[in-house]
This record gives C-alpha cells, structure tokens and sequence, in this order.
C-alpha cells in the first residue's frame, strides 16, 4: 500500500491541534511553533500530491479506503481529483498564513489554535471526501469549532450574536441536506440491494436510474395530491441550499459578513477563504454530481439567485465604512460567481468555478489579513477614520493594492483567470430542462437572451468592484495620516509579510500562467458534463 | 417454548449480579468498621467491584447464542441483555467514582450498599422474561432510587425530590402493574415470549391488548421520562444529590428503554400498526417538549433534566422505526448517551463544589479557572448536541437513518429540527464557560483522582464512539437481532 497522503495531510492538523492542547498553558512560543510546523508540513505534502497528480490518467487518485460502519456501508473513503486538488492546496496555505498572522494571539493560544487546527482537519477531510457520510462527518467537524473560535477571541462588539447566528444557519443547512442524503442513500439501497454511503456507488446508481421515481406529496385534507414530481428535482433544493448555505448563496447569505467581521483575523481568513468554498464544493459534489437531473432542471432559476449575489453583494459592500464588512460582502458577491458558475452546466463555467474558488480563497484571505493588521495597529477598521497607512505600512499598501486588482479582475493576476471563463460560460448557457418550472420562468429561461442579459448584468458588479476597491485604497493608505497614528502606528512583522508574500505570490502565479491549474481542473470538470449529460 | 432444566452453570449468567451483593455486603460491613476517616475507601471499593463485575460479565456471562430462557423462563440470556447489564455496571462504576468527595453521600455505606443494589435491580430489568421477574426487578430499581433521591436528609430539596420521584413512580408503577394483570387475565401466562402466542390464540380482541398496552406504556414512559410522563424530572434532578441525578439520568433511562424494546418487540407484535404511530408521536412531543423547555432553564441541572427528555425523544425515534436498525440505533444511541451525561454531571460535580450553585450564570470563568473540566464539559456537550467527532453525532445518525429506512421522513426532519434548537442551548452554557470571567478567574479547581479517571473514561468513550464507532454498533445489531 502506497504512503496514505490524504490521510496524513487530514489529520495533521488535528494530531497537531492535541499536542497543542497537552503543552502547558505557559508554554505559549512552544504552541506556536508546534502550530507552524503542521502548517507547513501540510502545505509541503498538498504541494507533493498537487503535482504528483497524473492529469493524463485524470479521475480520482491518492485513494484510500476502509471500512468504517459496515451495516451502512459507510467508508472511510478519500481521494483526490482535479476540483478538489487546488482547494485541498488552498486549505493549506490558508492554515500556514493563518498561523503565521495569528502568531500575536496572547488569550489562551493553545485553545485558539487547537480550534483552528480541528476546524483545518474538518475542512481537509470534506475535499478529499468520496464517501458521503464522510463528507457530512467532516463537514460538522468545520462548522462548529468556528462557534467557539468567534465568541471566545472574536469582536467584542458583535461576537455572540455573530457566531450563534452563523453556527445556526450552518447547521440548519447541513441536517437539511442530512435528510436529503439520507434520502438518496435508501433509494440506492433498494434500488442495488447493497447498503453504501459511497458516491461513487450512488452516482453509478443513478446513471442506472435509481432515482427514476416520482415523490408524491399528499394532500392531509384529502383531493388532489399537493405535488407529484421526479425524487430527482424535489431532493435537488434541499441538498443543493443546504450546502450553498455556506457558499453564502442569497437569500441565505447573511450570516456571513457578520461572521467575517466578529471573527478573528486567522478565523475570518479560515472562514472566507475557505469555509465558503467548502459549501460551493458540495453543493458541486453531493447536489450537483449525485442529482443531475435535478441540476439540470433547477438550476436555471436558481442562477437568478446569484445574480442577486454578484450585483447586490457588490453593492452592499460599495455602501461599507467598515473595512471588513466590505470584504465581507465582496465575499458574498464573488461566491455569487462561483455559484453562477455552476449553474451555465459547461465547460467553461465550471472550469471558472474551480479557478474562482481557489483564487477567490488567496484574495480574500490576503483581504482579511491586511485589515487585520491593520486593526491591531490602528484599533479602528472604519473607513473614514482610517489614512496615509501606506506610509506607515507600506508592504501592507502594495500587498492589498494587489489583492485589489485581483478582485477588480486585472488582466495577469489570478481574478481574470478565473472571472473571464466564468462570464464566458453564463454568456454560452442554455436552460436544458424547463419541463415543469412555472410557465413564465420556463420560457424567460427559454428565451436566447436569457443567459447572456445575466452575463451583462453581473458584469457590473466589476465595475461596482473597481469603484469600492480603489476607494479603500485611497482612503486607507493615501491621503493624510491621521494625527494620532503618527506615533504608535509601526510597520507589520516579518511573519506577517511572509504571510502576505505567499498569497500574492499565489495569485500572480496563477494569473501569469493559469496553465498551472486550469487544465487540472478541466480534467475533473468532463466527468461532471458528462453525468449532466451535456457534451 | 422450551425452559432449560436447571443446571448450576446457569448461575455463570449471573455471576456479576453475585459479586454485587458481595460487593454491597462488604461495603454495608466496612462500614461499621471503618472509621470515618478511612470510608473514602468504600466508593472506591464499590467502584472496584462493580469494574470486577464488569470484567466477569465479559469473561463468563457471555450472551447464549441461542437467547436461552433461564431460571424457569424467568430470564433471557441474550445480547440485549448482556449489553444492558455492561451499561448499567460500567455507569455504576462512574457513579460511584463520581461520589467519593461528593457533600453528603461520600463516607456512607448505606449510600453506596444502595446504588449497588440498584444496579442490580436493573441488571435483572434488562434480562427480565417474566412479567413477575420484570415487575421485582423494576420495584427493586425504583424504591433504591427513590431513597438515593432523598438521601440527603436535612435538605429540603433532595427530600421533596425524593417523595415527589416515589409519589409519581408508584402511581405509574400501579397503573403498569394494572396492565400486566390485564395481560395475566386474558392468556393465564407471565412469560413475556409466551404472551404474545397467546394473546393471539386465545383470540384477544385487539381493544383490550390496546388498553393494557397503554398502561404498561405509562410505567416504561415514566422511567424514560417520554412527555407526558416526564413531570417528576426536573424536580427530581434538581433535588436529587448531584451522583444520584447522574445516575437517574443515564442508567435508570437505559433500564426503562431496555424493558420497553423487549416488551414492545416481544408481547405486542399484533398491534404493532397501533403503537408504532403512537411511540413516533411521543417522540416527537419527548423531543420538542425537552428542547424548549431548555431554552429557557436558568439552573444546570434542570437544564439537563430537560435535555435528557429531548435525548429519550431521539431515542425513540428508533422504536417507532420499528425495525432491527432501529433497535440498534436505539442501544448505540444509549450507550453514547450514558458516557455522555455521565461526563458532563461529572464535571457538574466538581464544579459545584468549587462555585456553590448550580445556576449556569456562576459557570462562568470554568475554562479559566480548570481548561481540563471546560473541555470534557465542551466534549459532553457537543456530543449531546450530536456533534462530530463524538459519540452523539454517530447517535443521532443511526436514528435518523433508521427512520428515513422505515420512511418516516418526516420523523427524521423534526429530529434535526429538534437538533437544531437543542445545539442553540447546549452552545449558550459552552458560551458562559468558554467566553465570561468571574471574579475567581485565578483560583483553580482541584481535581480528584477518582474524579479524573472517571472523567477520562467517559471523554475517552465519547471520543471512541464518535469516531470508531463500527464495532459498537455491530455489537448492537448482533442485539437487535436476538429479540425479533
């Protein structure tokens, strides 16, 4: 049996997060290096399979396999392909920053990062997820440590309310799409006879047509059933939401920027760069890959949703004094992407998707980590109150300023990479199954325009982008210092700029030569056309 | 049906149950011997022999593979059982760690000689195959309870909590015991595995097997405290001295479910279309009653009364699934419940003595002033809560999973919805632990060694359950098969 990589990279953190938690309290310096070396032992094995991944052979690789519930078929089942590849990296390099950034926390370091670490191992467990309760079971372990991480080190202000709202949402979102797994698991089950959680297994099921049958819902007062329809396309919203819960998909993306903002700078980092794309992924892989024809069928309506993401997210943030209710809600708009991507159903869409992911999880975590430092220096994130930074920080101006231009979509940096395909792909879409949505929708989703009007509408929100980035651009790091920075404002630590050093050296990597990424991608995206029978 | 002759080997089957009254005997003895200053000892000896009872229960009571009627058909020697009787030793055991500084109950034998013989009513509970061995073994569980729930003499409270507990318990007892003589009058039989064929052949009409149903339900809904028979337990856990509402918690509610499986699956099969739908709409009123009440507790322990309600909800979301997943899930789910509370009382314990009140508002500063109490207390809790990687994830799981098999969709959909409001309150004490100060901040709290180990036994069992929890529940399954 080959070296188990996915493994180890799984629960190096968790191992690490222990050993953390049986150092004594005073050994804080020990904490940290124990956090910093899982970090970058992470990152260096997420680099080894990145590359070590066979493209031409394609599918899933680095699989391991073993029994873990035996009744239900559940299986401790991992493995890696083109889509999860680039986020497993991503997770990664975000815990590594993230340690890096986090090294001031004084208030009791080893819980923090203990937290953090479980929350990572969570996170890692749920991209290289192949069976589907292991999935779910990864998938609690990262929501609820970012409960704790909020309320014990967050924002005074606002942490209670913020974290309880968000580990609501979450949860109500996944026991949602708990019940719609479960669901699907029965159905394969009587459909093969054989109890399994894998995914592999289900999606071969329904290639073979277990889910070929209507769900009935009736009426309690007798008459007329309330609805009868495919179990495809009535399973498909709640799997589907359920998990873009977390992709912070509208109307269900509020608890969102009042997490980001009441979280802890490592925490928010985690928790936009990464969590969010946990969401997105498996909406992508439960909803999408294991529901197809509920894909096809819902999902031109549903990119009218991420419109309102994009554009209104966008709009939100240009209307934001707080810096980080800004990125927050610039989070939510360029989620909005991903998810939009999802719905054109072809290959450029979704190869887009996979590079918004990743690139959107370096920029945002770079975001998070410049106004972090910021705020520990200046103790203020409001905009107007802020100025003339880039004198006194100077490697935080160029590395936001960056950050910035990704965002905004600047050619040669990782934004254009991945926004083009993804407007490309809404221009090219075409409702594939309109049979059985309202008869207005079905033909406006019909009608030639319908796709490329969402195309044109979203790309405002890049100019909305343009306007509120080089805004706090100017207003936070040109213009005049405020007098009281003068004196007790300094310049960030070497660990903090190694930190910013690795994101924007990430997303210049990628926009200079995408080629390191978006024919991995592609690789993983033909599979999923496929099983959505476009091609 | 056939009974094996007896044949002293069978005394093997009962061989922990021996070592108990051995065990209770000594106590009761060292007691008088002892002085007082050395009767610390006597938890830890009753500890020593409930874990020796454990072990001899795993070498030599091994379940029959045949589930064997024994002693006359008084008992079944089968894999529920055996469970059962491990669950009951092993929080017994942690019971009895738990008490060994505990205010009022530590340096008394009579307290401990009690709680054995308690354990040893339930133990006979679980393997019960005869109305009149149920209904001994049952009164034998009760009235030790009853006086463990009083026994704090000159507190008001823990003498109110242990007369309402009796007032309530003898009521439902009379009403089950009412049901069992319905039973007795219409087949002429005790034997719960003769019952049910002759229930059928005497052609009963099903209306008065659904009146003694009913009555016999009463008695089990009490000791599980399913709604609406639940009113004694926030009171009584209030009350009760802290290791003994630790105790009521976990093992009497495992009892109560041990019985109500095996008599529901053995003597009313014919009527199962008529109680089925029954146990699901209890479950969901057990589980949406305990959660909201908890919202709004103010006092630890009537919060976890409440949650406990919410948790024999879940639970019987598998009896109503009616099927052997089902049962399974119900014992998995037990068993991760009876490490859990177990824990979470445990650091209560400690805590209580440290701070003086059970309000939740007085935990605050906990993980400052001892991290290792705050995080056991953080992995109870989110493990009631059915988080992962803990044992109440897997739990709620197995439930859900076994409803939506039997197609009660709908059943699964108001457990997770119940989850939900259940995660709300268990997160709102973690909050108070976790992110308020007291004044106390800097004086730590001391932690036993009896109270360590029995505190790591139980995170260790959370931890183990959550995460290799294949085993376990096959162990289970193997259980479940034996009563159908």
């Amino acid at each position: 049996m080959s070296f188990p990589f996915l493994s180890v990279i799984t629960f190096t953190p968790a191992v690490a997060g222990l050993l953390i938690l049986l150092l004594p309290a005073e050994r804080k310096t020990e904490a940290r290096m124990v956090a910093l070396a899982a970090g970058v032992f992470a990152t260096i094995l997420s680099l080894y399979v990145y590359f070590g991944y066979d493209q031409a052979a394609g599918g899933y690789q680095f699989i391991e396999q073993y029994l873990w519930v035996p009744q239900w078929g559940i299986t401790y089942y991992v493995g890696v392909d083109g889509l999860s590849l680039p986020l497993v990296l991503l997770t990664a390099v975000v815990m590594l920053t993230g340690v890096l950034i986090s090294w001031g926390i004084d208030d009791r370091p080893r819980e923090f990062f203990a937290f953090l670490f479980i929350l990572a191992t969570g996170v890692f467990g749920v991209f290289v997820a192949l069976d589907l309760f292991h999935l779910f079971f990864f998938y609690e372990i990262a929501v609820f440590p970012m409960y704790l991480l909020i309320a014990i080190w967050g924002w005074v202000k606002t942490r209670e309310y913020a974290a309880m709202k968000l580990t609501l949402y979450l949860f109500i979102g996944s026991v949602i799409a708990l019940v719609g797994a479960l669901a699907m698991f029965v159905a394969v089950r009587d459909f093969t006879g054989e109890a399994s959680f894998s995914m592999l297994t289900i999606s071969q099921a329904q290639q073979a047509g277990a889910f070929d049958f209507n769900v009935t819902l009736g009426n309690p007062f007798g008459g007329a059933p309330l609805l009868v329809t495919s179990f495809e396309k009535f399973v498909f919203p709640w799997v589907f939401f359920g998990f873009a819960v977390l992709g912070g998909i509208f109307p269900f993306h509020n608890w969102s920027p009042d997490g980001h903002v009441a979280a802890p700078t490592a925490v928010s980092m985690f928790h936009a760069g990464v969590l969010m794309k946990l969401g997105a992924f498996a909406a992508l892989r439960v909803g999408i890959m294991l529901l197809p024809e509920g894909a096809r069928f819902h999902l031109p309506w549903i990119v009218l949703l991420t419109l309102v993401n994009v554009v209104y997210g966008s709009f939100i943030a240009m209307t934001q004094q707080d810096m980080k209710y800004m990125i927050g809600f610039s989070s939510v708009s360029h989620m909005g992407l991903v998810a939009m991507a999802f719905t054109t159903l072809n290959n450029d869409g979704y190869v887009g998707a996979g590079l918004q992911m990743f690139s959107h999880g370096v920029m945002t975590a770079l975001f998070f980590a410049c106004v972090g430092m910021i705020y520990d220096r200046a103790h203020t994130r409001m905009m107007p109150e802020l100025g003339g930074m880039a004198r006194k920080m100077p490697f935080v101006a160029v590395a936001f300023i960056i950050g910035g231009f990704t965002s905004m979509g600047m050619p040669g940096l990782s934004g254009f990479v991945a926004e083009l395909p993804i407007f490309l792909g809404v221009w090219r879409a075409r409702a594939l199954d309109v049979a059985g949505l309202p008869g207005w929708l079905a033909s406006l989703a019909q009608q030639p325009w319908y796709f490329p009007l969402i195309a044109l509408i979203s790309a405002v929100s890049i100019v909305v982008t343009a306007a509120y980035v080089l805004r706090a651009v100017q207003r936070v790091f040109f213009g005049d210092l405020p007098h009281e920075f003068e004196h007790h404002v300094g310049d960030v630590t070497v660990l903090d700029k190694t930190a910013l050093t690795i994101l924007c050296g990430l997303m210049i990597i990628l926009g200079v030569y995408p080629a390191i990424m978006a024919p991995l991608i592609e690789t993983a995206v033909r599979p999923v056309l496929a099983l959505l029978g476009v091609q | 049906m056939s009974f094996n002759p007896f044949n002293p080997e069978t005394l093997l089957a009962i061989l922990p149950e021996l070592v108990l009254v051995v065990t209770a005997a000594l106590v009761m003895g060292l007691d008088v011997v002892w002085p007082e200053s050395r009767r610390r000892g006597l938890g830890l000896l009753t500890a020593g022999g409930l874990a020796l009872a454990a072990v001899l229960a795993l070498i030599f009571s091994q379940p029959s593979p045949d589930n064997a009627l024994i002693f006359g058909g008084m008992m079944r020697d089968d894999g529920l059982a055996f469970i059962f009787r491990l669950l009951f030793m092993f929080s017994g055991m942690i019971v009895a760690l738990l008490s060994v500084d505990s205010q009022g109950v530590a340096r008394k034998g009579e307290y401990y000689a009690i709680l054995l013989g308690a354990v040893i009513g339930m133990n006979f509970m679980a393997a019960a195959a005869d109305l009149i061995m149920l209904y001994l073994a049952l009164e034998t569980t009760s009235i030790a309870l009853y006086l463990l729930a009083g026994f704090l003499r000159d507190d008001d409270k823990s003498a109110e909590s242990g007369l309402k507990y009796f007032l309530f318990g003898a009521f439902t007892s009379a009403m089950m015991l009412y049901g069992f003589s319905l039973l007795f009058g219409f087949t002429g039989k005790t034997n719960l595995y003769e019952l049910s064929g002759a229930l059928l052949s005497g052609g009963v009409p099903t209306l008065p097997v659904l009146v003694a149903l009913l009555l016999v339900l009463v008695g089990f809904g009490f000791k599980v405290s399913a709604v609406p028979f639940h009113f004694w337990s926030p009171d009584v856990y209030e009350g009760a001295p802290t290791p003994v509402t630790a105790f009521i918690s976990v093992a009497s509610k495992a009892a109560g479910f041990a019985v109500l499986v095996r008599v529901m699956v053995a003597v009313f099969p014919d009527v199962e279309g008529y109680w089925a739908p029954l146990v699901a709409v209890i479950s969901v009123f057990t589980m949406t009653l305990g959660n909201t009440l908890a919202l709004a507790q103010r006092n630890i322990k009537r919060l976890l009364a409440y949650s406990s309600i919410a948790q024999a909800g879940y639970a019987l979301i598998g009896l109503a699934a009616l099927s052997e997943s089902g049962i399974a899930a119900i014992i998995f789910y037990l068993l991760m419940y009876t490490v859990t509370n177990l824990a979470t009382f445990g650091v209560i314990i400690l805590a209580v003595r440290a701070i003086g009140s059970d309000e939740i508002a007085d935990y605050a500063g906990l993980s400052r002033r001892s991290p290792g109490l705050a995080l056991v207390f953080l992995v109870g809790f989110l493990s009631l809560g059915g988080m992962p990687p803990l044992g109440g994830f897997f739990g709620k799981f197995f439930v859900f999973t076994a409803a939506v098999e039997s197609g009660l969709v709908w059943l699964a959909v108001i457990g997770v919805l119940n989850a939900i409001v259940g995660l709300y309150y268990y997160l709102t004490v973690l909050k108070v632990v976790y992110l308020y100060r007291s004044e106390r901040d800097n004086e730590t709290i001391a932690v036993p060694r009896a109270y360590a180990l029995a505190l790591g036994l139980c995170s260790f069992g959370i931890l183990l359950l959550g995460t290799a929890a294949g085993p376990w529940f096959s162990w289970a399954t193997a259980a479940a098969r034996g009563l159908f």
